[in-house]
């Protein structure tokens, strides 16, 4: 691998920083993962219809872990930078203002991609409100983020667990260009290749969109295979299990077969997992080639050709020649920026990344890869 | 038949697996009240999906043929003899750990490991031992641990790499505490009690799927013990991870670490970083090696383990790992083929040294 930036940090002035910066705005960051977020329950409300509002007030979220938040306090309040509170109240992601001058003007972002959590209606229990609260998502999106801001692209979020209702909302958003892609997050009640979800995947390809892969999400196990962990810092390294079953799911299952024009984007799993997975599947797949005949290619080939992977939390090995290698092993064209901001672990398109990245592969993680997965022009 | 070039001379293969016996064989080594409870109760079968019997994984070919992993004899014409190695570990996969009544399991576990001394390790001095816990009841096991440690032929402990909790938890430390007390050492075998969806995403479809996933149930359990502060309570510990593969390793502790920097609060009692405490207190099995057959793949992948001394050699027999002699990659050197075959298992397995 050619490395052709020094490998030692510059040593620069605030002046140069931001000349520097301004300089690299131009390269137009697409980034893959950002979080809105509802300044008040209202704002989520004004969307459902009268039926799902008044069910909201008297019942509430009722998700597949007995607890309408996450059971992992979070390291931040609401896992968000500290900075990132509006002055006037509500809640980091909710105020445009503050969003475009703290982020997309600050970083020259041309595109930011969003993808809804909290609220939004992935793991609901009640199959009916989840449907309700996935059409308010996209509603809410596009009323209050995408439309006045062109910047912010929004996810079409679907009921993971209703298939029918998640095509039918795909169908209801996919032809506004507002939507950039399907959205849905990584802990599913089957794994994600299961033929229960395939309609989906169906629509998705139907209409070009990517599937955007988040990782979270509650679908009724313990979150890992030898039960729950005990800290937050296990279930956050741990997102990176949650995509390799994804990705071995959807890849082993036939759905690139089934589906090849199909493109997934796994969101804020990090990356570094991926080389060793491929390796691992092909080694199990010349083994056990017979249990899965409906595979035409080596399980590596099916992930080069339709897994991208967003950057964000990068990983950070003590020798950054590491982070190099699986970078090249992944492809650098499989590689999206994600900053997830307003998050606490808020990766920043400049600094996030060692030194010693060639500018053309910085160029392309930033902004072309982004391009054309989103079909942005 | 003796290998060709002698490469495997005085090798300690970390992980073997004698034929699983039925609960009839082991129902032998019972007393009265457990015998009859097997034929009563009609325990005729206890096997697990971890390993179809006839699926390929399952046994090599040559070695299926030969019926190699029935008895000793066989087992060392395949192996011991042809490879000449010093010893090998024996680590039996009866499904002990599927039973939810603790008794059961500590009377099929204290059976099965009665059953692996009378009839492997007597009957060749090569042969060393795992004692199989019955991790359902941590004071069952504690009580194993004891009843095996005077006999030195069993040189670790032996746990799955999913059961019903993460194996960090402090409700184990009184297991960690007896192995480290009699210098066993811990190992954490591929496999699950299949007590929770083998995936935090539900159950997987295809058995390549169940084996892939094994190590998304080492990289929990790593978390877990790293976190938990095992390693911290018990400095002398070593854990060997089986037949979990290699290279996923490295990438999972860059993660680990990297969000211990961000939320260490959470873990005071981390004193350092898990990449540390991972480099001291780590091992793993060799095979199944999951690197690509290429020189420049695994030499960047042997940098990124920043380590020589974290890699075992074992040959998983008779699991279908590799074929002919190539149960290590041509291109290592042999100052790291010398460590990986014979100088780090020894430094994993403290009772491997000591007279049985």
């Amino acid at each position: 691998m050619m490395l052709d930036a020094p490998l030692a940090p510059e040593l620069e002035t605030d002046a140069d920083q931001r000349l520097k910066r301004e300089a690299q705005s131009r390269l137009k960051i697409i980034d893959g993962d950002v979080h809105p977020a509802a300044r008040s329950i209202d704002d989520i409300k004004a969307f459902l219809p009268q039926r799902w509002r008044e069910h909201l007030e008297i019942y509430g979220s009722r998700r597949k872990l007995g607890m309408s938040y996450e059971p992992y306090p979070k390291s931040a309040p609401r896992a968000c930078r500290r900075d990132a509170w509006p002055d006037d109240g509500g809640n980091p992601g909710s105020d445009l203002d503050l969003i475009r001058s703290q982020y997309l003007d600050a970083y020259g972002i041309e595109y930011g991609i969003l993808g809804p959590l909290g609220l939004s209606g992935h793991s609901e229990l009640n199959q009916e409100f989840s449907a309700a609260l996935t059409a308010a998502a996209n509603d809410w999106q596009k009323e209050l983020f995408a439309k006045p801001e062109p910047r912010l692209k929004a996810a079409i979020v679907v009921p993971t667990e209703n298939t029918p209702a998640a095509v039918a909302e795909i169908e209801r958003c996919a032809d506004d260009p507002v939507y950039a892609q399907v959205f849905m997050l990584t802990r599913t009640t089957e794994p994600l290749g299961n033929r229960r979800y395939w309609p989906i995947y169906a629509a998705a390809e139907r209409h070009g969109l990517p599937v955007g892969l988040h990782v979270f999400g509650s679908g009724g196990h313990a979150y890992t295979g030898t039960g729950w962990p005990s800290y937050y810092v296990e279930e956050s390294a741990g997102h990176a299990t949650s995509c390799q079953t994804a990705v071995t799911s959807l890849v082993i299952e036939g759905t690139f077969e089934r589906f090849p024009r199909l493109k997934v984007v796994m969101i804020e799993g990090g990356f570094g997992w991926l080389p060793a997975l491929s390796w691992r599947l092909d080694k199990l797949f010349e083994r056990m080639r017979s249990e899965v005949p409906h595979l035409k290619k080596k399980p590596s080939e099916y992930i080069r050709q339709h897994i991208w992977v967003t950057t964000q939390p990068m990983e950070e090995p003590q020798d950054r020649k590491h982070l190099f290698d699986v970078m090249e092993w992944i492809g650098w064209d499989r590689l999206l920026f994600a900053s997830d901001y307003p998050h606490w672990d808020f990766d920043d398109p400049f600094r996030a990344f060692p030194a010693g990245l060639s500018q053309e592969h910085h160029r392309q993680i930033l902004a072309a890869n982004g391009r054309t997965v989103y079909r942005l022009a | 038949m003796l290998s060709s070039n002698g490469q495997y001379q005085g090798a300690i293969d970390c992980d073997i697996h004698p034929r699983v016996p039925t609960p009839r064989m082991l129902a032998r080594y019972m007393d009265d009240h457990w015998r009859d409870t097997v034929e009563v109760r009609g325990i005729e079968t206890w096997d697990s999906i971890s390993y179809p019997p006839n699926a390929p994984l399952t046994s090599r070919p040559d070695w299926r043929a030969a019926g190699a992993d029935a008895e000793p004899a066989r087992l060392a014409e395949a192996t011991l003899d042809r490879f000449g190695f010093a010893h090998a570990v024996c680590n039996s996969l009866f499904a002990v750990q599927f039973f939810r009544d603790h008794n059961l399991a500590a009377a099929f576990a204290r059976a099965l490991n009665d059953w692996l001394a009378a009839e492997w390790l007597d009957r060749d001095s090569r042969l060393k031992g795992s004692v199989v816990l019955p991790m359902q009841s941590v004071e069952r096991s504690v009580e194993e641990i004891e009843r095996r440690a005077a006999d030195h032929r069993f040189v670790q402990v032996l746990m799955l790499a999913m059961g019903e909790h993460p194996l960090g938890r402090s409700m184990y430390w009184p297991i960690f505490a007896a192995a480290e007390r009699h210098g066993f050492t811990v190992g954490i075998h591929a496999g699950s009690s299949y007590h929770h969806a083998l995936t935090g995403s539900g159950w997987p479809t295809y058995y390549l799927e169940d084996y892939a996933a094994q190590s998304s149930g080492f990289q929990a359990q790593l978390a877990s013990l790293i976190c938990e502060g095992v390693f911290v309570k018990f400095p002398k510990l070593k854990v060997v991870l089986i037949e979990s593969g290699v290279t996923w390793l490295p990438p999972s502790l860059w993660r680990l670490s990297k969000f211990w920097r961000g939320v260490r609060l959470e873990v005071p009692w981390l004193d350092r970083s898990p990449e540390e405490f991972a480099r001291d207190h780590i091992r793993l099995t060799f095979q199944p090696f999951d690197a690509p057959p290429s020189a420049a793949h695994i030499g960047r992948i042997m940098d990124q383990l920043k380590s020589d001394e974290m890699l075992l050699f074992a040959t998983d027999f008779p699991h279908w790992q590799f074929d002919d002699d190539e149960v290590l990659p041509a291109c290592l050197s042999p100052a790291l083929a010398r460590k990986i075959l014979i100088d780090n298992p020894l430094a994993a397995y403290p009772r491997l040294g000591r007279p049985a």
